[in-house]
């Protein structure tokens, strides 16, 4: 048994949460590997197939066919495919689009990250606060009167479809009040680049997608915190913290809302990784450039190097997210930072 | 009759809890009073208002509960009166609290000095940090802790450390009066004569006083200065506790005492069934009336008063007859 520690943080705990983040990708990677190769489709033939299709004959089809196999590593036997696959996640190498032959995979998703990434941040950051609050201040027994009202009508908007919302949003903002762009990642006439003209431009034009997935998405967090509040609210030691004549704010904050939101956190990291798929209609109808968008198109085009890529890229998103909270778990419960609580 | 040195004086007070099938008289007219340096040992069994009563001492009687009327003069002042803020500046700077459940009654997210600090600052004001850390030592320390649970956090400590450091937070403001709500009951007999022993010792250094309510008769008899006895809402008896084992005056304390088994004799439970009756449609005239053996014509018509039979020993039972001399004598049946 070694004791040694990082911060109060044992290392074993680390080490099994970097353990299980690789785990994690390993078996999930292998997954979307497994997937596609399960099907009767032998990937050349229909290749050839939409040559065919498209030409009404193709000549010398045999030996396209093994050109084919031999250019995509066909021809190899399972396990070194499995290995050469693996390898290449590493290095991000996704192959080659189809779509948009011959871009790489890796190119188009590292385009398209830095926006999805960017915009889900913000807009699951700004849920998770707004709605935390909202659920705390329903439970809570000192709430205005007022807020018990108006917190609940504004949770209608939780049974929505983001696309919806996002529609909805974009005829009263952009359309109809024009204070902000319709469509697009940033104006067209900006050049990207850290200038000021650009950033407030990238902030512009990603409110409304933001606010159409917070107005969707914070209802999640209210609820979910509302029970948790009100099941910390009968707690002995908030019992006692009354008790105390301590003062109903500081009893809030410390006493209630510090032990309720634990669980939130948690539901948090796996929230992420769902996001990013949730947020394929939302940057779609925005014309938002990211990783949704980029997954819609895929989708059509049948451009399966761009979906296992980001499929990867959002199981790595996922299990990372998972991972930073669990390496920031043990901060904010001090059960798990001296290894008690097993 | 009131006595110089009382501190805390309950007159008729009633908590009454809201049922669909109408209200439960908890704590039905309880009087009683506490004074300077005594323990006051609340027995009485499951639901017989115990807890309910001093909730009512307390304030802390939530919905569907209420208070419905009556007076707790602490400190020459009706705390029934105050206003939320008033009761709040009150709480734990003269009235403090051990809870039942020391194992849950400790913020798991804070360490146990910050818990203890908090309490502090928020009714004394920002203290200086070193003298803030001494002080709070020095509550660790009456009560037997060792300084090295200062930054601990409450899943680090025994059961009963965690209610020794619920005694200890609960002497940082100096009170008049702590109620132990069942502050031993969770724990094991060893653990329990400890922290018994640590209220005690609290007791003589600080002169403060103690409401214990409990179950444990035979612990009360250990610790308490003077007993009262509920029953389903009322107070049935109040007297010194060697009084009270001695002479009981009301056949409940009887057969309570009764039932306190000794290591030279084993007897039977008087007692075996709990409260008989619905606690919302109680019998008329005494509560005890239906599991009394001694029960006559008379207990169905009127609510015996509190009477005191013998000097600081109250009863209210219609056993005891006034005599022409005004003092009291039990009819035999």
């Amino acid at each position: 048994m070694s004791n040694r520690s990082i911060a109060g943080v044992p290392l074993s705990y680390i080490g099994n949460r970097l353990f299980t983040f690789f785990l994690t990708v390993l078996i999930a990677a292998s997954v979307i590997w497994i997937i596609p190769r399960l099907s009767p489709v032998d990937p050349a033939e229909a290749m050839l197939g939409r040559m065919a299709a498209g030409a009404g004959f193709v000549e010398n089809a045999d030996q396209i066919l093994v050109d084919l196999r031999a250019r995509f590593g066909l021809d190899e036997p399972l396990w070194k495919q499995y290995v050469v696959y693996l390898k290449n996640l590493m290095v991000f190498d996704f192959g080659v689009s189809v779509a948009n032959f011959p871009t790489p995979v890796s190119q188009m998703l590292a385009a398209a990250l830095p926006w999805t990434l960017g915009l889900m941040i913000f807009s699951v950051l700004i849920a998770f606060v707004i709605g935390n609050a909202a659920g705390a201040f329903m439970a809570w027994q000192e709430t205005p009167r007022i807020w018990k009202i108006a917190i609940p009508a504004a949770m209608v908007f939780t049974s929505i479809p983001p696309i919806l919302s996002g529609l909805l949003l974009m005829w009263l903002f952009a359309a109809q009040l024009e204070w902000f762009p319709l469509t697009g990642s940033y104006g067209l006439f900006e050049t990207p680049g850290l200038n000021w003209e650009f950033i407030l431009s990238v902030i512009r034009h990603g409110t409304l997608p933001a606010l159409s997935i917070v107005v969707v998405t914070f209802g999640f967090w209210a609820l979910g915190m509302r029970g948790l509040m009100t099941t910390v609210q009968s707690e002995d030691y908030v019992q006692l913290a009354k008790a105390k004549g301590l003062r109903p704010r500081y009893i809030l904050y410390r006493y209630m809302i510090r032990n309720a939101i634990l669980p939130q956190v948690t539901a948090f990291a796996l929230k992420v990784g769902l996001l990013v798929t949730g947020q394929i209609l939302v940057e779609r109808i925005f014309s938002y450039n990211g990783m949704g968008k980029l997954i819609y198109d895929a989708i059509l085009n049948q451009d399966f190097a761009v979906i296992q890529g980001a499929s990867y890229i959002v199981i790595l998103m996922t299990a990372a997210s998972v991972l930073i909270v669990d390496l920031i778990y043990p901060f904010i419960d001090p059960r798990i930072r001296h290894g008690g609580g097993q | 009759m009131r006595n110089p040195d009382t501190i805390l004086e309950v007159d008729d007070l009633r908590v009454y809890y809201a049922t669909p099938q109408g209200d439960v008289k908890a704590c039905d007219g309880v009087s009683f009073d506490v004074r300077a340096g005594e323990i006051l040992g609340l027995v009485g069994e499951s639901g017989s208002g115990k807890s309910t009563a001093t909730g009512g001492v307390l304030r802390t009687i939530s919905s569907p509960g209420r208070i419905v009327s009556g007076r707790v003069v602490l400190d020459s002042d009706d705390i029934l009166e105050y206003n939320d803020e008033q009761m709040r500046r009150l709480r734990w700077s003269k009235l403090a609290l051990i809870p039942q459940g020391a194992m849950n009654s400790l913020n798991p997210t804070m360490t146990i000095s910050a818990q203890i600090a908090d309490v502090i600052e928020t009714h004394e004001g920002r203290q200086d940090e070193d003298a803030l850390r001494e002080r709070i030592l020095e509550l660790f320390r009456r009560v037997g802790l060792p300084g090295r649970i200062y930054s601990m956090y409450p899943h680090e400590l025994s059961g009963g450390m965690k209610q020794r450091a619920c005694i200890a937070m609960s002497i940082a403001l100096d009170p008049i009066l702590i109620v132990a709500d069942e502050a031993t009951s969770a724990l094991d007999v060893v653990v329990q004569r400890v922290v018994a022993q640590t209220m005690l010792k609290i007791k003589r250094e600080l002169n403060v006083s103690f409401i214990m309510i409990g179950h444990d008769m035979g612990l009360m008899a250990q610790v308490v200065d003077r007993l009262a006895v509920m029953y389903s809402g009322q107070l049935l008896e109040i007297a010194g506790v060697e009084d009270m084992f001695e002479s009981p005056a009301h056949p409940y304390s009887e057969i309570l005492i009764d039932s306190v088994p000794t290591l030279t004799e084993r007897k039977s439970m008087r007692i075996n069934e709990g409260i008989t009756h619905d606690p919302r449609n109680p019998p008329s005239g005494c509560i005890f009336r239906l599991r009394c053996p001694f029960a006559m014509a008379a207990c169905a018509e009127t609510r015996p008063p509190m009477v005191e039979v013998r000097p600081d020993q109250l009863v209210a039972c219609h056993l005891w007859k006034k005599t022409e001399d005004g003092s009291y004598v039990r009819q035999s049946v």
